[in-house]
């Protein structure tokens, strides 16, 4: 039995032990209405529905500018990211970073990497500042945004973000990602009869943990007793 | 902990220069020294004397012997402790169940403290009926129990480029395995009833980074729960107290903890934890998305850098195998680097996405081991070698490093985390 179908007979069988007998009923009934739970309002879904998709649904009403974004930016945002998004210390780095997706060190960042702007935006909106979550207004949120696409130079100084400017914002990684190909391009994994004797020639250790000596002292006992 | 990944080089080299050496200091002398006086034919102290009663202890601890099973963290990976991740001691632990506060963490804007009677969980968007429920109401609906093992897709994201960590809490411990009560969220979305053009669900979680994901709807019906308890008792405040999502097999990024909020969508919303994070960079530059499954996977827990032998003669080698994709079918354990396997004996409940406990029996005298385990599950996926990842996907993907660990076991005893070739 699936366990989609069992949870379903056991959801029955709390309501009605002689249906959860019959499996046929059970796959046939509609799902049971437990009347529990309450109506959500639209004032209280509109206090809590902040996602915004890539086409721009879920944005609020208001704009901001390049320039007051400046502002924002500076005051709010300049102390962990860098002045110009370069970054202080280990916070994520906003911008710079173009062409090094396919390099030895790749460097992520809004103008790099993320494909939409509303990847951004919508992180920005509910989880920025650091510790000052949702503290933002809504003409503050566009200015800082534009700001971080300047940065990147994916729009001008003069840019104004708003819905109406939203579908003007092109990602220069739009393009750059495709969806899990795992099964296709790793299909040599799947292998049920792996190798069990003579595998490979005698292994050779090419490197060490210990010589790169990262760990965290942990006081766990690392020495073995053996003499 | 992969919120600064592309600054851990940088970091690498501050910590070097700045504690070169503290690692050795500390790791040394642990062995705790025995005291004749409680050894026969003497009369132990606690044999004598009178213990602390009952309710001395209202919520039990672990004997105080056992401090140092303890969640660690590897401070020069992140920059704040409020988004970083805790390591769950693997090398401590047996059978296949964490015990709760053992739990690795991971948080993005430190550990939300919700009050049970201000919970809330709202469920909208293109369903019939928008629903609001307390924490009483789900405990009201009909319930499940389930063993799933979570594991962050970064685990192991530090060893792309070769071995680094030495220890299996740190090589591996952002994995934990409990058993879950929780509502199907099937039964959930019955209750709104989901609109036929439905696709895709927004989760999001309640604390201050709200972390929102998207989920196909597809596997939303299938397994996934909404969860308020783990091992019984109540989730803990780390783990999303006092409700996450469960979504077994799959990454624990979407396992949205303190969740508040459930969305159903036509499409999927390309949130920064599924773009900038949670991508696999290949060589090539082009990056997987929703790369949700997690590979077939194992490692020996014991020994291992935080486990080494103490006595030559009969070992008992141990470990962890798990796969996203269904039950653990085998897994094999090699002392040669590779050369040769023999197949683990695997003890204790074989389930659905989760951890299996595996041993293999092996007389030890002295000599190197190369120790391995590789999984294979039930689809036939057999767990590959690290360098036969690489080849396919370079180094640069930080996520779903499952490749096969090897230890290096020397005549003393000691273990280290090496890369073979």
């Amino acid at each position: 039995m699936s366990r989609s179908v069992s949870l379903i007979a056991a959801a029955l069988l709390l309501a009605s032990p002689a249906l959860a007998q019959d499996k046929v009923a059970v796959r046939k009934s509609p799902p049971r209405n437990y009347g529990v739970g309450q109506a959500a309002t639209p004032a209280q879904i509109a206090g809590w529905d902040i996602d915004v998709r890539p086409d721009g649904q879920g944005a609020p009403p208001g704009k901001g500018s390049v320039k007051d974004g400046e502002k924002v930016y500076l005051e709010k945002c300049a102390a962990c990211h860098g002045e110009f998004g370069e970054s202080a210390g280990r916070w994520p780095q906003l911008a710079q970073g173009k062409g090094t997706l396919a390099s030895h060190d790749p460097v992520k960042t809004v103008g790099s990497y993320f494909p939409y702007l509303s990847s951004v935006f919508d992180y920005i909106r509910r989880a920025m500042p650091f510790g000052d979550a949702q503290s933002l207004s809504n003409d503050e949120l566009y200015a800082v945004v534009a700001f971080v696409l300047n940065l990147n130079d994916i729009v001008d100084d003069k840019f104004v973000l708003s819905k109406e400017t939203w579908s003007r914002v092109k990602m220069p990684n739009e393009n750059g990602f495709y969806d899990d190909d795992r099964e296709k391009s790793e299909k040599a994994f799947w292998n049920s009869r792996p190798c069990m004797t003579d595998c490979r020639p005698p292994v050779k250790i090419t490197g060490h943990a210990a010589v790169i000596d990262v760990t965290p002292e942990d006081k766990t006992p690392r020495k073995g007793g053996v003499e | 902990m992969t919120d600064s990944n592309d600054d851990t080089r940088t970091s690498r080299r501050r910590f070097l220069t700045g504690a070169a050496g503290l690692a050795a200091a500390g790791a040394a002398g642990a062995a705790r020294a025995e005291n004749p006086k409680n050894l026969p034919p003497n009369v132990a102290d606690w044999s004598k004397h009178l213990g602390d009663g009952v309710a001395v202890r209202p919520y039990g601890h672990p004997s105080k012997f056992e401090k140092d099973v303890i969640r660690r963290d590897v401070q020069w990976l992140t920059a704040s402790r409020e988004s970083s991740v805790s390591f769950t001691p693997l090398h401590e632990l047996d059978g296949i169940i964490t015990p709760n506060g053992l739990c690795f963490e991971r948080h993005h804007s430190g550990i939300a403290e919700i009050d049970p009677d201000d919970y809330r969980l709202i469920l909208h968007g293109l369903v019939d009926r928008p629903l609001i429920f307390t924490l009483e109401n789900l405990k009201r609906l009909p319930r499940v129990n389930r063993i799933y093992f979570l594991e962050c897709a970064a685990n192991s994201g530090m060893e792309w480029r070769g071995a680094q960590l030495n220890g299996c809490q740190y090589t591996h411990g952002m994995i934990h395995t409990v058993q879950y009560t929780g509502v199907p969220l099937k039964l959930l979305l019955e209750q709104a009833g989901v609109k036929a053009t439905g696709k895709w669900l927004l989760v999001e979680g309640g604390d201050a980074s709200g972390l929102d994901r998207s989920l196909p709807l597809s596997k939303a019906l299938d397994d996934c729960l909404v969860a308020y308890r783990q091992n019984g008792e109540m989730l803990r405040p780390e783990q999303g107290y006092p409700v996450r999502l469960v979504v077994p097999g799959w990454q624990g990024n979407i396992w949205i903890k303190w969740l508040r909020r459930i969305e159903v969508g036509d499409q999927p919303w390309y949130t920064r934890e599924e773009t900038a994070k949670y991508t696999d960079l290949m060589e090539n530059g082009k990056a997987r998305k929703f790369t949700f499954v997690m590979d077939a996977k194992s490692v020996i827990t014991s020994p291992s850098p935080q486990a080494p032998i103490r006595r030559k003669g009969f070992q008992v080698i141990s470990g962890l195998a798990w796969s996203g994709r269904g039950k653990i079918k085998r897994v094999d354990v090699s002392l040669d680097g590779g050369r040769n396997w023999r197949t683990a004996r695997i003890d204790g409940p074989v389930l659905d996405k989760c951890c299996v406990r595996f041993y293999a029996e092996a007389e030890w005298n002295g000599e190197p081991w190369l120790l391995q385990s590789r999984a294979m599950d039930e689809t036939g996926y057999t767990q590959p070698s690290k360098d036969a990842l690489r080849k396919i996907r370079g180094v640069n993907s930080i996520y779903h490093n499952n490749g096969i660990q090897t230890w290096a076991l020397k005549a003393n005893g000691e273990v280290e985390n090496v890369e073979v070739g």
